[in-house]
Protein backbone atom coordinates (compact mmCIF):
# COMPACT_ATOMS: atom_id res chain seq x y z
CA UNK A 1 0.00 0.00 0.00
CA UNK A 2 1.00 3.32 -0.94
CA UNK A 3 0.24 5.23 2.42
CA UNK A 4 1.86 2.84 4.55
CA UNK A 5 3.21 4.85 7.02
CA UNK A 6 6.87 3.53 8.32
CA UNK A 7 6.52 2.91 11.88
CA UNK A 8 3.09 0.98 10.56
CA UNK A 9 5.14 -1.69 9.02
CA UNK A 10 5.78 -2.90 12.85
CA UNK A 11 2.64 -2.51 14.84
CA UNK A 12 2.94 0.12 16.76
CA UNK A 13 3.57 -1.50 20.28
CA UNK A 14 7.13 -2.93 20.92
CA UNK A 15 8.32 -4.66 23.85
CA UNK A 16 11.07 -2.68 23.23
CA UNK A 17 10.99 1.01 22.83
CA UNK A 18 14.09 3.81 23.04
CA UNK A 19 11.36 6.41 22.22
CA UNK A 20 9.79 5.19 25.58
CA UNK A 21 12.34 5.00 27.67
CA UNK A 22 13.60 8.72 26.60
CA UNK A 23 10.37 10.18 26.86
CA UNK A 24 9.33 9.16 30.65
CA UNK A 25 13.27 9.25 31.71
CA UNK A 26 11.54 11.40 34.65
CA UNK A 27 9.30 8.40 35.33
CA UNK A 28 11.57 5.35 35.34
CA UNK A 29 14.61 7.28 37.48
CA UNK A 30 11.80 7.87 39.96
CA UNK A 31 10.41 4.40 39.80
CA UNK A 32 14.14 3.28 40.19
CA UNK A 33 15.35 5.57 42.96
CA UNK A 34 12.25 4.27 45.07
CA UNK A 35 12.80 1.00 44.12
CA UNK A 36 15.84 0.81 45.33
CA UNK A 37 15.21 3.18 48.29
CA UNK A 38 12.93 0.71 49.71
CA UNK A 39 15.25 -2.01 48.88
CA UNK A 40 17.84 -0.18 51.00
CA UNK A 41 15.70 0.59 53.67
CA UNK A 42 13.92 -2.33 53.99
CA UNK A 43 17.61 -4.46 54.10
CA UNK A 44 19.48 -2.37 56.51
CA UNK A 45 16.39 -2.47 58.94
CA UNK A 46 15.69 -6.21 58.65
CA UNK A 47 20.21 -6.21 59.19
CA UNK A 48 19.33 -4.11 62.24
CA UNK A 49 16.69 -6.12 63.87
CA UNK A 50 18.02 -9.55 62.69
CA UNK A 51 21.39 -9.52 63.89
CA UNK A 52 20.35 -9.00 67.92
CA UNK A 53 17.82 -12.00 67.35
CA UNK A 54 19.95 -14.15 65.64
CA UNK A 55 22.76 -13.85 68.74
CA UNK A 56 19.72 -13.83 71.32
CA UNK A 57 19.00 -17.33 69.72
CA UNK A 58 22.73 -18.34 69.58
CA UNK A 59 23.47 -17.81 73.22
CA UNK A 60 20.20 -18.78 74.39
CA UNK A 61 19.35 -22.23 72.84
CA UNK A 62 15.76 -22.30 74.17
CA UNK A 63 14.96 -19.48 72.16
CA UNK A 64 16.37 -20.66 68.63
CA UNK A 65 13.18 -22.90 67.92
CA UNK A 66 10.52 -19.93 68.87
CA UNK A 67 12.65 -17.37 67.16
CA UNK A 68 12.99 -19.47 63.85
CA UNK A 69 9.06 -20.82 63.78
CA UNK A 70 7.81 -17.58 64.43
CA UNK A 71 9.63 -16.15 61.45
CA UNK A 72 8.79 -19.43 59.44
CA UNK A 73 5.25 -18.57 59.83
CA UNK A 74 5.27 -14.95 59.07
CA UNK A 75 7.54 -16.09 55.76
CA UNK A 76 4.56 -18.38 55.07
CA UNK A 77 1.91 -15.79 55.10
CA UNK A 78 1.42 -14.36 51.10
CA UNK A 79 2.85 -10.32 50.84
CA UNK A 80 -0.50 -9.36 49.25
CA UNK A 81 -1.91 -10.64 52.81
CA UNK A 82 0.88 -9.31 55.02
CA UNK A 83 -0.07 -6.05 52.75
CA UNK A 84 -3.41 -6.13 53.37
CA UNK A 85 -2.79 -6.69 57.22
CA UNK A 86 -1.20 -3.60 57.62
CA UNK A 87 -1.99 -1.17 55.29
CA UNK A 88 -5.69 -0.40 57.15
CA UNK A 89 -4.08 0.54 60.21
CA UNK A 90 -0.86 2.40 58.75
CA UNK A 91 -2.60 3.57 55.64
CA UNK A 92 -1.26 3.36 52.00
CA UNK A 93 2.15 4.99 52.52
CA UNK A 94 5.62 3.60 52.22
CA UNK A 95 5.50 2.96 55.82
CA UNK A 96 2.78 -0.31 54.97
CA UNK A 97 5.37 -1.48 51.93
CA UNK A 98 8.31 -1.54 54.13
CA UNK A 99 7.11 -2.61 57.36
CA UNK A 100 6.05 -5.90 54.73
CA UNK A 101 9.43 -5.61 53.61
CA UNK A 102 11.05 -5.74 56.76
CA UNK A 103 9.57 -8.95 58.05
CA UNK A 104 10.04 -11.11 55.00
CA UNK A 105 13.80 -10.02 54.80
CA UNK A 106 13.73 -11.27 58.54
CA UNK A 107 13.53 -14.32 58.20
CA UNK A 108 16.06 -14.90 55.68
CA UNK A 109 19.22 -13.17 57.68
CA UNK A 110 18.44 -14.61 60.39
CA UNK A 111 18.18 -17.85 59.54
CA UNK A 112 21.65 -17.55 58.06
CA UNK A 113 23.17 -15.68 60.46
CA UNK A 114 22.07 -18.25 62.64
CA UNK A 115 23.63 -20.46 60.65
CA UNK A 116 26.70 -19.12 60.16
CA UNK A 117 27.17 -18.44 64.15
CA UNK A 118 26.13 -22.42 64.32
CA UNK A 119 29.23 -22.85 62.15
CA UNK A 120 32.19 -21.51 64.24
CA UNK A 121 33.89 -24.37 65.46
CA UNK A 122 33.06 -25.01 69.52
CA UNK A 123 37.01 -25.38 69.65
CA UNK A 124 37.61 -21.85 68.25
CA UNK A 125 35.21 -20.51 71.08
CA UNK A 126 36.73 -22.38 73.82
CA UNK A 127 39.72 -21.03 72.87
CA UNK A 128 38.95 -17.98 73.42
CA UNK A 129 37.44 -18.59 76.68
CA UNK A 130 40.53 -19.93 77.39
CA UNK A 131 42.55 -16.77 76.52
CA UNK A 132 40.04 -14.94 79.03
CA UNK A 133 37.56 -13.44 76.49
CA UNK A 134 34.44 -12.42 78.15
CA UNK A 135 30.69 -13.30 76.48
CA UNK A 136 30.88 -9.80 73.92
CA UNK A 137 34.71 -9.80 72.88
CA UNK A 138 34.45 -12.99 72.07
CA UNK A 139 30.93 -12.44 69.92
CA UNK A 140 32.28 -9.43 68.28
CA UNK A 141 36.07 -11.00 67.34
CA UNK A 142 35.63 -14.62 67.49
CA UNK A 143 31.37 -15.48 66.48
CA UNK A 144 30.69 -12.75 64.31
CA UNK A 145 33.42 -12.46 62.14
CA UNK A 146 34.15 -15.89 61.60
CA UNK A 147 30.15 -15.85 60.70
CA UNK A 148 30.70 -13.72 58.13
CA UNK A 149 30.12 -15.42 55.30
CA UNK A 150 26.54 -16.87 56.82
CA UNK A 151 25.35 -13.23 56.99
CA UNK A 152 26.68 -12.17 53.78
CA UNK A 153 24.42 -14.89 51.88
CA UNK A 154 21.79 -13.81 54.03
CA UNK A 155 22.02 -10.82 53.03
CA UNK A 156 22.48 -11.23 49.35
CA UNK A 157 19.26 -13.64 49.38
CA UNK A 158 17.31 -10.82 51.56
CA UNK A 159 18.09 -8.15 49.08
CA UNK A 160 17.09 -10.12 45.97
CA UNK A 161 14.30 -11.31 46.88
CA UNK A 162 12.93 -7.75 48.65
CA UNK A 163 13.69 -5.92 45.15
CA UNK A 164 11.09 -8.51 43.47
CA UNK A 165 9.10 -7.81 46.49
CA UNK A 166 8.72 -4.42 46.41
CA UNK A 167 6.60 -4.61 42.92
CA UNK A 168 3.57 -5.91 45.14
CA UNK A 169 3.79 -2.67 47.08
CA UNK A 170 2.12 -1.97 43.82
CA UNK A 171 -1.27 -2.87 45.62
CA UNK A 172 -0.95 0.17 48.38
CA UNK A 173 0.78 2.63 44.94
CA UNK A 174 4.33 2.67 46.16
CA UNK A 175 5.71 -0.66 44.40
CA UNK A 176 9.01 1.03 42.52
CA UNK A 177 9.52 0.13 39.31
CA UNK A 178 6.03 -2.28 39.95
CA UNK A 179 4.45 0.46 39.28
CA UNK A 180 5.99 0.81 35.99
CA UNK A 181 4.95 -2.76 35.29
CA UNK A 182 1.59 -2.40 36.31
CA UNK A 183 0.62 0.81 34.61
CA UNK A 184 1.60 -0.61 31.12
CA UNK A 185 -0.79 -3.47 32.25
CA UNK A 186 -3.30 -0.78 32.95
CA UNK A 187 -2.50 1.43 30.04
CA UNK A 188 -3.87 -1.19 27.33
CA UNK A 189 -0.80 -3.37 27.70
CA UNK A 190 1.80 -0.76 26.61
CA UNK A 191 4.58 -3.55 26.02
CA UNK A 192 7.54 -0.82 26.27
CA UNK A 193 6.14 -0.01 29.35
CA UNK A 194 5.57 -3.20 31.25
CA UNK A 195 9.41 -4.38 29.73
CA UNK A 196 11.14 -1.76 30.86
CA UNK A 197 9.89 -1.68 34.63
CA UNK A 198 10.72 -5.78 34.49
CA UNK A 199 13.85 -5.63 33.59
CA UNK A 200 15.02 -2.74 35.44
CA UNK A 201 14.12 -4.88 38.24
CA UNK A 202 15.82 -7.57 36.95
CA UNK A 203 18.93 -5.71 36.84
CA UNK A 204 19.01 -3.93 39.98
CA UNK A 205 18.75 -6.92 41.86
CA UNK A 206 21.84 -8.39 39.80
CA UNK A 207 23.68 -5.23 39.95
CA UNK A 208 22.87 -5.38 44.15
CA UNK A 209 23.99 -9.23 44.15
CA UNK A 210 27.04 -8.88 42.18
CA UNK A 211 27.85 -5.75 44.52
CA UNK A 212 26.95 -8.23 47.57
CA UNK A 213 29.24 -10.65 45.84
CA UNK A 214 32.22 -8.07 45.70
CA UNK A 215 31.71 -7.11 49.56
CA UNK A 216 31.80 -10.70 50.18
CA UNK A 217 34.92 -11.32 48.52
CA UNK A 218 36.67 -8.02 50.48
CA UNK A 219 35.36 -9.04 53.93
CA UNK A 220 36.05 -12.63 53.59
CA UNK A 221 39.13 -13.16 51.25
CA UNK A 222 40.03 -16.20 52.81
CA UNK A 223 36.67 -18.22 51.23
CA UNK A 224 38.04 -17.40 47.53
CA UNK A 225 41.49 -18.63 48.46
CA UNK A 226 40.01 -21.77 49.96
CA UNK A 227 37.80 -22.58 46.74
CA UNK A 228 41.15 -22.56 44.62
CA UNK B 1 -25.46 2.59 62.94
CA UNK B 2 -23.28 -0.11 64.46
CA UNK B 3 -20.81 -0.59 62.52
CA UNK B 4 -17.54 -1.20 63.77
CA UNK B 5 -14.91 1.14 63.75
CA UNK B 6 -11.64 -0.97 63.67
CA UNK B 7 -10.75 -2.83 60.73
CA UNK B 8 -11.22 -6.23 62.63
CA UNK B 9 -14.49 -5.80 63.83
CA UNK B 10 -15.32 -4.94 60.02
CA UNK B 11 -13.46 -8.05 58.79
CA UNK B 12 -15.91 -10.13 61.18
CA UNK B 13 -18.84 -8.17 59.87
CA UNK B 14 -17.51 -8.48 56.18
CA UNK B 15 -16.86 -12.69 56.77
CA UNK B 16 -20.27 -13.00 58.68
CA UNK B 17 -21.98 -11.93 55.36
CA UNK B 18 -23.59 -15.13 53.73
CA UNK B 19 -23.85 -12.60 50.85
CA UNK B 20 -19.91 -12.66 50.60
CA UNK B 21 -19.93 -16.41 50.45
CA UNK B 22 -22.10 -17.02 47.84
CA UNK B 23 -22.27 -13.98 45.74
CA UNK B 24 -20.54 -14.31 42.13
CA UNK B 25 -16.97 -13.54 42.89
CA UNK B 26 -17.71 -14.33 46.71
CA UNK B 27 -15.19 -16.13 48.95
CA UNK B 28 -16.40 -19.82 47.65
CA UNK B 29 -15.93 -18.92 43.41
CA UNK B 30 -12.34 -17.10 44.72
CA UNK B 31 -11.31 -20.21 46.70
CA UNK B 32 -12.14 -22.52 44.02
CA UNK B 33 -10.41 -20.34 41.14
CA UNK B 34 -7.57 -20.27 43.69
CA UNK B 35 -7.11 -23.87 44.51
CA UNK B 36 -7.72 -24.45 40.53
CA UNK B 37 -5.26 -22.36 39.31
CA UNK B 38 -2.71 -23.15 42.21
CA UNK B 39 -3.02 -27.50 41.76
CA UNK B 40 -2.82 -26.56 37.85
CA UNK B 41 0.12 -25.06 38.05
CA UNK B 42 2.18 -27.51 40.71
CA UNK B 43 1.05 -29.89 38.26
CA UNK B 44 2.42 -28.42 35.62
CA UNK B 45 5.76 -27.12 37.22
CA UNK B 46 6.08 -31.33 38.81
CA UNK B 47 5.63 -32.50 35.02
CA UNK B 48 8.45 -29.85 34.04
CA UNK B 49 10.92 -30.05 37.45
CA UNK B 50 10.76 -33.78 37.99
CA UNK B 51 12.02 -35.49 34.91
CA UNK B 52 14.59 -32.99 34.37
CA UNK B 53 15.92 -32.98 38.52
CA UNK B 54 16.06 -36.85 38.25
CA UNK B 55 17.57 -37.40 35.18
CA UNK B 56 20.09 -34.41 36.35
CA UNK B 57 20.36 -35.71 39.74
CA UNK B 58 21.00 -39.39 38.03
CA UNK B 59 23.61 -38.60 35.77
CA UNK B 60 25.15 -36.44 38.12
CA UNK B 61 26.04 -33.07 35.92
CA UNK B 62 23.77 -29.58 35.79
CA UNK B 63 24.25 -28.96 39.06
CA UNK B 64 25.45 -25.54 38.02
CA UNK B 65 21.98 -25.65 35.90
CA UNK B 66 19.84 -25.88 39.04
CA UNK B 67 21.08 -23.13 40.71
CA UNK B 68 21.18 -20.94 38.09
CA UNK B 69 17.39 -21.73 37.76
CA UNK B 70 17.27 -21.32 41.57
CA UNK B 71 19.23 -17.68 41.46
CA UNK B 72 17.11 -16.45 38.16
CA UNK B 73 13.40 -16.87 39.50
CA UNK B 74 14.70 -15.10 42.69
CA UNK B 75 15.41 -11.79 41.02
CA UNK B 76 12.04 -12.22 38.60
CA UNK B 77 9.27 -10.70 40.19
CA UNK B 78 5.78 -11.98 40.04
CA UNK B 79 4.25 -9.46 38.97
CA UNK B 80 6.45 -9.10 36.07
CA UNK B 81 5.96 -12.27 34.89
CA UNK B 82 1.92 -12.48 35.16
CA UNK B 83 1.54 -9.34 33.37
CA UNK B 84 3.99 -10.47 30.49
CA UNK B 85 3.17 -14.02 29.78
CA UNK B 86 -0.30 -13.24 29.22
CA UNK B 87 0.92 -10.79 26.20
CA UNK B 88 3.10 -12.72 24.71
CA UNK B 89 0.47 -15.81 24.88
CA UNK B 90 -1.45 -13.20 23.38
CA UNK B 91 -4.64 -15.51 24.58
CA UNK B 92 -6.07 -12.49 26.19
CA UNK B 93 -5.80 -12.87 29.96
CA UNK B 94 -7.33 -16.19 30.67
CA UNK B 95 -6.48 -19.08 32.81
CA UNK B 96 -3.42 -20.71 31.09
CA UNK B 97 -0.85 -17.47 31.26
CA UNK B 98 -1.53 -16.97 35.18
CA UNK B 99 -0.85 -20.91 35.25
CA UNK B 100 2.12 -20.77 33.51
CA UNK B 101 3.74 -18.03 35.15
CA UNK B 102 2.53 -19.50 38.43
CA UNK B 103 4.45 -22.29 37.40
CA UNK B 104 7.45 -20.90 36.77
CA UNK B 105 7.68 -20.57 40.48
CA UNK B 106 6.83 -23.81 40.93
CA UNK B 107 10.40 -25.15 39.55
CA UNK B 108 13.23 -24.17 41.22
CA UNK B 109 12.37 -26.05 44.82
CA UNK B 110 10.86 -29.02 42.58
CA UNK B 111 13.63 -29.33 40.80
CA UNK B 112 16.49 -28.68 43.24
CA UNK B 113 15.10 -30.99 45.70
CA UNK B 114 14.75 -33.89 43.16
CA UNK B 115 18.02 -33.32 41.89
CA UNK B 116 19.39 -33.20 45.72
CA UNK B 117 17.09 -36.24 46.38
CA UNK B 118 18.98 -38.46 43.33
CA UNK B 119 22.57 -37.35 44.63
CA UNK B 120 22.44 -38.12 47.81
CA UNK B 121 21.46 -41.46 47.22
CA UNK B 122 23.65 -43.83 49.18
CA UNK B 123 26.56 -44.45 46.87
CA UNK B 124 26.58 -47.97 48.28
CA UNK B 125 22.95 -48.88 47.70
CA UNK B 126 23.85 -47.23 44.32
CA UNK B 127 26.91 -49.70 44.10
CA UNK B 128 25.04 -52.89 45.10
CA UNK B 129 22.48 -51.90 42.35
CA UNK B 130 24.98 -52.04 40.06
CA UNK B 131 26.79 -54.95 40.86
CA UNK B 132 22.91 -56.87 40.71
CA UNK B 133 23.07 -55.79 36.84
CA UNK B 134 20.40 -53.01 36.97
CA UNK B 135 20.69 -50.87 34.23
CA UNK B 136 20.74 -46.66 34.24
CA UNK B 137 17.02 -46.75 34.16
CA UNK B 138 16.76 -49.79 36.83
CA UNK B 139 18.96 -47.87 39.24
CA UNK B 140 17.22 -44.84 39.27
CA UNK B 141 13.29 -46.41 39.10
CA UNK B 142 14.15 -48.68 41.90
CA UNK B 143 17.06 -47.31 43.92
CA UNK B 144 17.04 -43.44 43.32
CA UNK B 145 13.43 -42.70 42.94
CA UNK B 146 12.43 -44.56 46.42
CA UNK B 147 15.10 -42.80 47.91
CA UNK B 148 14.63 -39.37 46.88
CA UNK B 149 10.90 -39.62 47.90
CA UNK B 150 11.49 -37.55 51.33
CA UNK B 151 12.82 -34.71 49.32
CA UNK B 152 10.93 -35.07 46.47
CA UNK B 153 7.84 -34.27 48.91
CA UNK B 154 9.84 -31.66 50.82
CA UNK B 155 9.88 -29.76 47.35
CA UNK B 156 6.10 -30.28 46.79
CA UNK B 157 5.55 -28.62 50.11
CA UNK B 158 7.95 -25.90 49.08
CA UNK B 159 6.34 -25.42 45.91
CA UNK B 160 2.86 -26.06 46.42
CA UNK B 161 2.99 -23.44 49.33
CA UNK B 162 5.19 -20.92 47.41
CA UNK B 163 2.47 -21.11 44.21
CA UNK B 164 -0.69 -21.10 46.81
CA UNK B 165 1.11 -17.47 48.34
CA UNK B 166 1.85 -16.17 45.04
CA UNK B 167 -1.35 -17.12 43.39
CA UNK B 168 -3.19 -14.28 44.78
CA UNK B 169 -0.90 -11.91 42.61
CA UNK B 170 -3.22 -13.19 39.87
CA UNK B 171 -5.60 -10.49 40.85
CA UNK B 172 -3.28 -7.76 39.34
CA UNK B 173 -3.67 -9.49 36.13
CA UNK B 174 -7.23 -10.02 36.64
CA UNK B 175 -6.54 -13.47 36.69
CA UNK B 176 -9.04 -14.45 40.09
CA UNK B 177 -8.38 -16.06 43.36
CA UNK B 178 -8.85 -15.33 46.56
CA UNK B 179 -6.34 -12.13 45.72
CA UNK B 180 -9.17 -10.19 43.86
CA UNK B 181 -11.21 -10.07 47.72
CA UNK B 182 -7.76 -7.79 48.79
CA UNK B 183 -7.78 -5.41 45.55
CA UNK B 184 -11.71 -5.17 45.62
CA UNK B 185 -11.45 -3.86 49.14
CA UNK B 186 -8.15 -1.58 48.04
CA UNK B 187 -10.24 -0.40 44.98
CA UNK B 188 -13.21 1.19 47.76
CA UNK B 189 -10.73 3.02 49.97
CA UNK B 190 -9.41 1.92 53.47
CA UNK B 191 -12.30 3.19 55.17
CA UNK B 192 -15.04 1.48 53.57
CA UNK B 193 -13.13 -1.39 51.89
CA UNK B 194 -10.93 -1.78 55.43
CA UNK B 195 -13.02 -4.81 56.47
CA UNK B 196 -12.78 -6.60 53.57
CA UNK B 197 -9.28 -5.89 52.77
CA UNK B 198 -8.49 -7.16 56.20
CA UNK B 199 -10.87 -10.48 55.66
CA UNK B 200 -9.19 -10.99 52.33
CA UNK B 201 -5.82 -11.43 54.02
CA UNK B 202 -7.36 -13.53 56.57
CA UNK B 203 -8.59 -15.95 53.98
CA UNK B 204 -5.06 -15.74 51.65
CA UNK B 205 -2.79 -16.46 54.62
CA UNK B 206 -4.96 -19.11 56.44
CA UNK B 207 -4.86 -21.08 53.20
CA UNK B 208 -1.20 -20.64 52.77
CA UNK B 209 -0.92 -21.63 56.43
CA UNK B 210 -2.95 -24.52 55.99
CA UNK B 211 -1.23 -25.60 53.04
CA UNK B 212 1.91 -25.56 54.69
CA UNK B 213 0.72 -27.71 57.52
CA UNK B 214 -1.30 -30.50 55.68
CA UNK B 215 1.62 -30.73 53.03
CA UNK B 216 3.93 -31.04 56.25
CA UNK B 217 1.76 -34.19 57.16
CA UNK B 218 1.64 -35.59 54.04
CA UNK B 219 5.26 -35.24 53.34
CA UNK B 220 5.41 -37.20 56.71
CA UNK B 221 3.68 -39.85 56.00
CA UNK B 222 4.78 -40.99 52.38
CA UNK B 223 8.79 -40.66 54.31
CA UNK B 224 9.24 -44.35 55.23
CA UNK B 225 10.02 -44.30 58.63
CA UNK B 226 13.96 -44.89 58.33
CA UNK B 227 14.15 -42.20 56.03
CA UNK B 228 12.78 -39.65 58.53
CA UNK B 229 14.86 -36.47 59.27
CA UNK B 230 15.00 -36.18 62.95
CA UNK B 231 13.15 -32.17 63.75
CA UNK B 232 15.44 -29.60 61.84
CA UNK B 233 18.25 -28.65 63.38
CA UNK B 234 18.37 -24.79 64.44
CA UNK B 235 19.02 -22.65 61.61
CA UNK B 236 20.11 -25.37 59.57
CA UNK B 237 18.15 -24.07 56.23
CA UNK B 238 17.36 -26.11 53.66
CA UNK B 239 18.18 -26.50 49.99
CA UNK B 240 15.03 -25.48 48.74
CA UNK B 241 13.91 -22.73 51.00
CA UNK B 242 16.04 -20.42 48.86
CA UNK B 243 13.06 -19.22 47.01
CA UNK B 244 11.77 -15.85 46.61
CA UNK B 245 8.40 -15.06 47.98
CA UNK B 246 5.55 -13.87 46.66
Amino acid sequence: MSFRLSYRADPGNPWFSWQYVRDNSDTILAAVREHASLTGRAVLIAVLIALPLSVLAYWVRPLAGPILAVSGVVYTIPSLALFAFIAPYLGTGTTTVLVGLVLYALLLIVRNVVAGLNQVPPEVGEAAMGMGYGRWRRLFRIDLPLAVPGILTGLRLATVSTVALVTVGVLVGHGGLGQLIFAGFQNNLYKAEIMTGSVLCVALAVVLDLLLVLVARLVTPWTTRRAR
Amino acid sequence: MTVAENPIGQAVVWINDPLNWTNPGGMLDRLGEHLTISALAVALGCLVAWPLGLWLGHTGRGGGLVVLVSNATLAIPTLALLTILPVVFSSGFGRTPVVVALAVFAVPPLLANAYTGVLQADPEARDAARGMGLSGGQLLRRVELPLAVPYLAAGFRTAAVQVIATAALASFVNGGGLGEIIRTGFGLGIAGGGGQIVAGGVLVAGLALVAEVVLGVVERLVTPRPLRRGRQRAGQPRPADATGRA
